[in-house]
């Protein structure tokens, strides 16, 4: 995984609660084995209207999605995530994540900024007033700016996760560090505890 | 959250589960967790090989790694190729990667085949106390065996793959405690919509949901399941039920479940996994199952849900204006007006299965209510067996003749209509009473209504051709 440590761009506004990954990309999607390609089936199902606001010219280019409480919620599809970084998306905004998407956000990178409910709310506000409105989200500070309109806020990150974005870490790499581990905690394994192959323990 | 770790202090099923499974604890970091059994499907694993065969990595447990095909094979002519050449590539490369890493896999058309959160179980692989992952979110369904069971990424599959371990933040616990009776009619899947639709879409996120009280100890393990599935549409990331007699005697036998002198020590330990007295949760909702009716949903998330003797809602109604908004919306998808009552809606589709539904115990409820009805013509039915032993199951007591001769169509295992990834599908604008557990817009096909109930209630408005309990068929 890349360092993410500082997020500079333009905003959509997704003034949507309870976004589901089936939104996010539909289940058509999913049954390509590769990993990268996925932008263009990003919200396709809504972006077959025209007014749907990822199809607004004054928002193309644009690097982070600001989005309602609630996002990322349903199926466990990381494709969701492939395919917000595959369109361009660098961090989404939102009140409140659902527990997987955001796990899988951070493990490629996607920086989940998730903000009090009223910074959120004012954020989406001044996006709607203002495509062109810059935001920055620094990582390591934990905040989120948008200078121009005078919005200054925090958002929450345990410091594990800030530390593995800021520095890249690849999360295999950390386990295996603890091997030993590992194999001192599979010799005290009950010995009835299943396997997928062979008989039932006797 | 309470500090739980180390001490004497009562401990909930949740919190032993999990400390029995540390691998590595330290400040400021997730817990490393051993993970006791990975389950994998074609849709969430291509990936995660591909990323083991980049860094050169084996699979380190093949034998607690075990596959099936499910998500997108066909519930028709599964003799004949697949048609969809992407769907035929994913179902291939699946077989192709647990022949290279060694796991043991179920392609279409074997005998244990079937969607993922059901072979587990049937086959005795899910047991109390264990942790149990998945690339899918309904991996929750197992945790009505009293196991720790939680759905994942593509990322984090390629890390158990690795390593069979995950680092987890500790996740807060939540009690749902259902007392008093259900009244007859009433099933699982009714109680999970109404606990739902109470605490809500997030109701439940960052915590793990244990189901207690005796309207829970009285459900079949069917029932238990159907339950814990559906713990990820309140938002939480797992559900348990303390194993009990009822998940003893479902286990003993089974393929994989220990036998002999190790089936009696498996059972003292799982006896002893129960919540102790005086455990405190870091929430409590508490529900009254006598006042529970059958529900169905009229929105496009599974809060969005009311009686079957109600009406659709009005947005206005709705306090915080996020809700109000997201229920006009809602409405405006389901083409449904404010006021309607749930019965007079009437369905072009129902669809029984998922692995929220599928098992024998659905079909056989959904079954009991065909005998001698037929469904209202020009309704499409379908019912897909949640795999091929519930199949052969179904067909051992004759309730496949029952559906063919009610009208309906009688499918081969898999997903289908639940995700609409296999030629099963909603056209835009068809309505469908599903027994699956999400009502997402398109998630059973572009443009597609789904109303989420249970199986009585999908065969009764099969018959009705609109929203009915069987007590309303005569
Ligand atoms: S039946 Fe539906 S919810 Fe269950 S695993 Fe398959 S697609 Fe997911």
């Amino acid at each position: 995984m890349k360092p993410v440590t500082v997020v500079t761009g333009r905003a959509v506004p997704l003034d949507r609660s309870d976004v589901d990954t089936d939104q996010i990309i539909p289940s058509d999607w999913l049954k390509r084995v590769e990993r990268t390609g996925f932008g263009a089936g990003l919200f396709s199902e809504w972006r077959d209207d025209r007014a749907f606001v990822l199809n607004q010219p004054e928002y193309a280019g644009a690097t982070i999605l600001v989005a309602g409480p609630n996002f990322g919620t349903g199926s466990s599809r990381e494709h969701a995530v492939w395919a917000l970084l595959d369109y361009g998306f660098e961090a989404v905004v939102s009140p409140r994540f659902a527990d997987i998407f955001r796990n899988n956000c951070t493990k490629q990178g996607l920086l989940p900024v998730e903000v009090e409910p009223a910074l959120g709310r004012a954020l989406l506000d001044a996006v709607v007033a203002d495509p062109s409105l810059e935001l920055t989200i620094d990582v390591a500070r934990g905040s989120v700016e948008a200078p121009a309109v005078g919005l200054t806020g925090s958002f929450s990150l345990d410091e594990f996760t800030r530390e593995r974005l800021l520095n890249g870490w690849d999360d295999i790499g950390l386990t295996l560090r603890h091997g030993d581990d590992i194999t001192a905690y599979e010799r005290t394994r009950s010995p009835w505890l299943p396997t997928a192959t062979g008989i039932a323990p006797r | 959250m309470t500090s739980r770790v180390g001490t004497q202090s009562p401990r909930s099923l949740s919190d032993k589960v999990w400390e029995r499974h540390l691998v590595h604890q330290a400040d400021g970091e997730p817990d490393l967790l051993f993970i006791d059994l990975h389950l994998v499907h074609e849709v969430t694993s291509p990936q995660a090989f591909d990323g083991l065969r980049l860094a050169s990595r084996p699979v380190r447990h093949p034998e607690l790694t075990v596959a099936t095909a499910d998500h997108n094979v066909p519930t028709t002519d599964i003799d004949k190729p697949v048609a969809d050449p992407v769907s035929a590539r994913q179902l291939e490369v699946l077989t192709a990667n647990c022949e290279e890493f060694g796991i043991t896999c179920y392609p279409m058309g074997h005998a244990n085949q079937g969607i993922v959160h059901i072979i587990g179980p049937e086959l005795g692989l899910s047991q109390p106390g264990m942790t149990i992952v998945c690339g899918d979110s309904h991996t929750s369904t197992h945790g009505a065996f009293g196991a720790l069971a939680f759905g994942i990424g593509t990322s984090e599959v390629e890390h158990v793959l690795a390593t069979q371990t995950l680092p987890q933040m500790r996740l807060d616990t939540m009690a749902v405690e259902v007392e008093g009776d259900a009244p007859g009619g009433v099933t699982a899947k009714d109680i999970v919509l109404a606990i739902i639709g109470r605490i809500g879409t997030s109701g439940g996120m960052g915590h793990v949901i244990e189901y207690r009280g005796p309207a829970i100890r009285a459900l079949s393990m069917e029932g238990r399941m159907t339950m814990c599935n559906m713990s990820i549409e309140a938002g939480a990331r797992a559900g348990m039920i303390a194993p009990d007699d009822v998940t003893f005697e479902y286990l003993e036998g089974r393929p994989h479940a220990p036998t002999g002198r190790m089936w009696e020590r498996a059972l003292d330990d799982w006896r002893s996994l129960g919540t102790d007295e005086g455990t405190v949760f870091d929430k409590t909702v508490t529900i009254d199952a006598s006042q529970i009716r059958p529900h169905v949903t009229w929105g496009t998330n599974p809060a969005q849900v009311v009686p079957i003797d109600g009406i659709v809602p009005d947005p206005s109604s709705f306090a915080e204006p996020a809700e109000r908004e997201a229920a006009a919306r809602a409405l405006q998808y389901m083409g449904l007006g404010a006021g309607t009552a749930v019965r007079d809606v009437a369905v072009d589709t129902v669809f029984i299965g998922s692995c929220t539904n599928s098992r024998i115990e659905d079909l056989r409820a959904a079954a009991a209510v065909l005998h001698d009805r037929h469904v209202r013509p020009g309704l499409r039915a379908l019912v897909v067996p949640g795999s091929h032993p519930v199949k052969a199951q179904a067909e051992a007591e004759g309730l496949d003749k029952v559906f063919l001769a009610a009208g309906f169509e009688w499918r081969q295992p898999g997903c289908s209509m639940c995700l609409a990834m296999n030629p099963d599908k909603l056209a835009v604008g068809e309505r469908c009473a599903s027994t699956s557990n999400r009502n997402f817009e398109g998630r059973q096909g572009r443009g597609g209504r789904t109303h989420l109930v249970s199986p009585a209630v999908a065969a009764a408005t099969a018959v009705a051709g609109h929203f009915a309990t069987p007590e309303d068929l005569s």
